[in-house]
């Protein structure tokens, strides 16, 4: 039978998204009404740290990984600082837990309000830019570059500056702050806690587009604490690991669109990883001045739309606010910075929460402290998949939009992710399939 | 199109730190943002014109065959071709591939090596076309960067320091960790920008800023040794986030072909 003539297909082609950290793409193609293709790119170049990390002592890890990402080098960082102590089987506790605790909170905060206020906000006001936003809403992006500097303050007292900070050691830090140096913070900090809590509601009142997945949420889980640098790995739909086991539970797939590998569960599905699963995860460990703020914006303690990960993103804002007063309000200098970590040979995992959700480091090390092999698996590697099939949902609802709306829709539903490429790109392996 | 002066900013391969510097400058951002035209900025806008540009900020380095194209494009589009950090302008931290085969790199991270395009060096901007003002940092310093664009935009040449860590140091007040506590530290061929900052966390310095011009890197190296490191880490600890700038890689390749 001859087949039926086609009619030309719809594409929405974008180069080069903006507003997201690095370099991607996104292609999707509809013909008669059914989709052909959907694909999110990416073409940032590799810059092959796994391949460089073998043959550099242990503790240049932190250092180093931190040039993967300039937006979340605290998460590289706390990953790699932590594998490397397991490694050498050193726990670090007391006040320097709690100081990673609070380096992590900050930033948290500058991370989150980056995207919500001056990457994501603008999707749904329809402004190309913050800083085109700001002629209409100067008062609203003041107050967030106000938390912003905020968070970086904080990241830059603990760790020397905010990007790439210096003071992250194996074991602790290599100079700890004065009660004092922290307590010049909290005025500061106490005005950002009022100013996140109405943020919360500022977002939850944007236009925001419906849609409900179906998602397996991934993140750290800790009995007593909302994760940052601890806990097992669990999912919304039953998983519950060791990190150590990661690479029994995840494989990674490389695939030609993509020059970052992208993960899978062994087990069949994509997942997704951030905010919205750490909060899904954990929500009963959220402060009270969270939850309370979730609350009143009217999202329950489960978020199944992804438009509204920014409204989660905004309560992680108001928790990671409280929580490094409560470790500020409690602190008392310890007597030593950090404590001794000698090499033996060996394997150590590091899971920690990246303000984009749970990012993964595995290290081999001799007996000289020198790495064998490295792997990394950042969070937006991992969503990759999930974001493919969201952005086919968004399209199946919304093809009665004209190109460019649809095309802005498309966007928005990948800046749901906060998706950071450079990071994506810059950690892949061979061993795909380690079973 | 209004007649402010336009501003660009660029990526190769970096990650993204440097060009964050400016949307850290937080008591900056807004007034900038009147002062110029942002007129390609893809990590801050979707609103992208094509050039001419009057000043463009280059971030990262060149490692594929398609942005050593673009990096040409982006000279032709310029007036001022500014390189910030030490990927743009020293080749950054990937510059270690420069050292090894890159298809055993790529197939040690690749399951199939033959979609990764890649070229086997990662080089500065200015080995591929000519630059107006290099900003050194891994990352920026984001005073720096203001004072450049601020610079450039009055007619002016823009001033940054030359001279070493060592002479922040002093005149922060910082007792030499080198001296005082045994700490091996680069501070002595670094260049200034970070206002000697790893000293007074009493951590050695590890040279985000890159050589100093025309500095012998041989006598601290020397000693180093004499306080006991090794020769095999003096040659890591040279490369780093400026391993490729040519102080610090001639003195690595030298104490690297005496193992
Ligand atoms: S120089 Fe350092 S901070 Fe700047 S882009 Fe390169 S890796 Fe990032």
């Amino acid at each position: 039978m001859p087949s039926p003539p086609q009619s030309e297909p719809r594409t929405i082609n974008v180069d080069y998204l903006a507003r997201v950290e690095g370099e991607g793409s996104m292609k999707v193609v509809v013909r008669d009404g059914t989709i052909e293709e959907v694909e999110f790119g990416i073409f940032e170049p590799p810059r092959y740290f796994e391949a460089f990390l073998r043959g550099r002592r242990f503790f240049e890890a932190p250092d180093i990984t931190a040039r993967i990402c300039g937006i979340c080098p605290v998460a590289y960082q706390m990953s790699s600082a932590h594998a490397m102590e397991m490694a050498a089987g050193v726990t670090v506790d007391g006040m320097l837990r709690e100081l990673r605790r609070l380096l992590y909170c900050g930033e948290w905060i500058e991370s989150h309000v980056l995207h919500v206020f001056m990457l994501h906000a603008p999707d749904f006001l329809g402004y190309e830019s913050a800083i085109h936003m700001a002629a209409d809403h100067r008062e609203l992006v003041e107050m967030a570059l106000r938390m912003k500097k905020a968070g970086n303050r904080l990241v830059q007292v603990l760790g020397g500056r905010e990007i790439h900070p210096i003071n992250v050691k194996l074991g602790g830090f290599y100079s700890v702050p004065s009660r004092a140096d922290l307590q010049s913070l909290v005025e500061e900090l106490e005005w950002c806690r009022d100013a996140a809590i109405k943020s919360v509601g500022v977002v939850a009142g944007l236009p925001t587009p419906q849609i409900e997945m179906d998602f397996e949420f991934v993140s750290l889980r800790h009995p007593s604490e909302y994760p940052f640098n601890e806990g097992r790995i669990v999912s919304s739909k039953g998983l519950d690991i060791d990190i150590s086991e990661w690479n029994d539970y995840f494989r990674e797939e490389h695939v030609e669109r993509s020059n970052a590998l992208q993960g899978w569960l062994k087990s069949g599905g994509a997942y997704h990883v951030g905010p919205l699963a750490r909060y899904a995860n954990n929500y009963e460990l959220l402060s009270p001045l969270a939850r309370k703020a979730a609350e009143d914006a009217g999202i329950g303690p489960v978020v199944n739309n992804p438009f509204q990960s920014i409204v989660v993103r905004a309560v992680e804002t108001v928790f990671a606010i409280e929580e490094a007063l409560r470790i500020i309000d409690a602190y008392e200098a310890p007597k030593v910075a950090s404590v001794p970590v000698i090499p033996k040979a060996g394997i150590g995992h590091g899971a920690t929460e990246a303000p984009r959700g749970l990012l993964y480091h595995r290290y081999e090390i001799d007996s000289e402290g020198l790495i064998v092999e490295a792997q990394i698996v950042p969070p937006t590697a991992q969503n990759q998949p999930t974001i493919e099939s969201d952005l086919r949902a968004v399209l199946e609802a919304n093809l009665e939009l004209s190109d460019d709306d649809l095309q802005w829709r498309l966007e928005q539903s990948i800046r749901n992710y906060d998706p950071c490429i450079s990071c994506a790109t810059h950690f892949l392996r061979l061993d795909i399939d380690r079973g | 199109m209004s007649d402010k002066p336009r501003l660009a900013v660029f990526k190769f391969a970096s990650c993204d730190g440097c060009q964050l510097s400016l949307l850290d400058a937080e008591d900056h951002l807004l007034a900038v943002a009147e002062a110029v035209e942002i007129a390609n900025f893809a990590e801050a806008s979707r609103d992208i014109t094509p050039g001419p540009y009057d000043v463009s900020l280059v971030e990262g380095s060149i490692t594929t065959p398609h942005d050593a194209e673009r990096i040409r494009e982006v000279r032709r589009d310029s007036k001022f071709l500014v390189t910030i950090g030490a990927c743009a302008t020293a080749g950054g931290i990937q510059a270690l591939r420069n050292w090894k085969d890159v298809r055993d790199f790529t197939s040690y991270v690749y399951a199939n090596p033959q979609y990764i395009e890649t070229l086997s060096t990662s080089t500065p901007v200015k080995n591929h076309v000519e630059v107006d003002f290099e900003l050194r940092g891994c990352p920026i310093s984001k005073e720096q960067l203001i004072e450049v664009v601020s610079a450039l935009l009055h007619g002016r040449r823009p001033n940054i320091p030359s001279f070493s860590v060592c002479v922040e140091c002093k005149r922060r007040g910082t007792p030499c960790v080198m001296v005082a506590q045994g700490i091996p530290c680069l501070g002595p061929i670094t260049q200034a920008g970070c206002n000697g900052l790893c000293p007074a966390y009493e951590r050695g310095c590890f040279g985000c800023f890159g050589p100093m011009e025309s500095v012998n890197a041989a006598s601290l190296t020397g000693k180093w040794m004499e306080m006991g490191v090794k020769s095999s880490d003096v040659v890591r600890a040279l490369r780093t986030y400026n391993a490729y700038a040519e102080p610090f890689r001639e003195a690595s390749d030298a104490i690297a072909a005496t193992e």
